[in-house]
């Protein structure tokens, strides 16, 4: 497959995850998009690293090219994995004190 | 057309309108399954491009683990498309084209490279296949791999802490 394929089709689910962003109001489905956002760099860090294998392989096919790339993607799903456990447990705190999860209610930083 | 390309239309097409739906339902427990059909459709992609290692750990990890974490929590806050917060419809419109602008201006950008366009992912080779990955994880990146587990750790004494009960 040519790359701009690729990276139109990350353009699009991370302009997606954006739009999600902007337009609701719960604070978990935000927290979602910004995940979205994430497995859509993932995809295209991914696509480049086989793309960067595929300028080598015609040289040499066992060539380890390519594979640090997918190493950083392991070690985003780690920190990805991190952050929504602690995430969560802030909405949910936040879910206890005002008894909701609209970021509207959140426009005060002092109570 | 050969089976890989209809397969990659497949797989994009089910990943866009899936994440579509996710961001446009009311139900917040729909928009979770949404993202799911997400994740299963980008770990397609992955195993389209033989990098079977994270096509796994995606949906381990992803589908599998933060998910349901999603899950949980919107079922024990009870939410459901009554209690669902709304934007009025100006504020909507002007996030989608705001969103709609980003989208336009990396495409045109896109657009001028002519470069680009020759140069074609390779969709098969050993790059992504465990065995690789492991002997470099376990191997060159084997000190952030530890670290990592340094930041699981206090990610969980984080939660915990945050979550307690009382003061």
């Amino acid at each position: 497959m040519p790359i701009n394929y690729y990276i139109i089709l990350a353009i699009a689910l991370f302009s997606i995850g954006v739009m999600g962003v902007l337009t609701r109001r719960n604070a978990i489905i935000i927290f979602m998009c910004v995940e979205l956002m994430l497995n859509a760099v993932n995809l295209l860090m991914v696509a480049f690293s086989k793309l960067h294998y595929g300028a080598v392989a015609t040289f040499n096919p066992y060539a380890s090219t390519g594979t640090d790339a997918q190493v950083f993607v392991f070690f985003i799903m780690v920190v990805a994995a991190a952050e929504v456990s602690v995430g969560l447990a802030i909405i949910v705190m936040m879910y206890r004190n005002i008894h909701s999860v609209d970021v509207n209610f959140l426009n005060r930083l002092k109570h | 057309m050969s089976v890989t390309v209809i397969l990659f239309w497949l797989l994009s097409v089910l990943a866009l309108g899936a994440a579509l739906m996710m961001v446009t339902s009311k139900n917040p427990v729909y928009s979770v399954l949404w993202l799911i059909v997400v994740f299963f459709a980008i770990s397609g992609h992955y195993i389209l491009m033989n990098a079977q290692f994270l096509a796994i750990v995606n949906i381990i990890v992803y589908a599998g683990a933060i998910m349901v974490l999603f899950l949980f929590v919107i079922m024990l806050m009870n939410l459901n498309a009554e209690t669902e917060p709304q934007k009025n419809k100006w504020l909507k419109l002007a996030g989608a084209v705001a969103g709609g602008c980003l989208l336009l201006v990396f495409v045109a950008a896109l657009r001028q490279t002519e470069l680009l366009k020759l140069q074609e992912v390779n969709m098969s080779g050993p790059t992504g296949l465990i065995r690789r990955l492991g002997m470099v994880l376990f191997t060159d990146y084997v000190l952030p791999f530890e670290i990592a587990s340094v930041l699981f750790l206090s990610a969980m004494v984080g939660a915990v802490v945050i979550g307690k009960k009382g003061d």
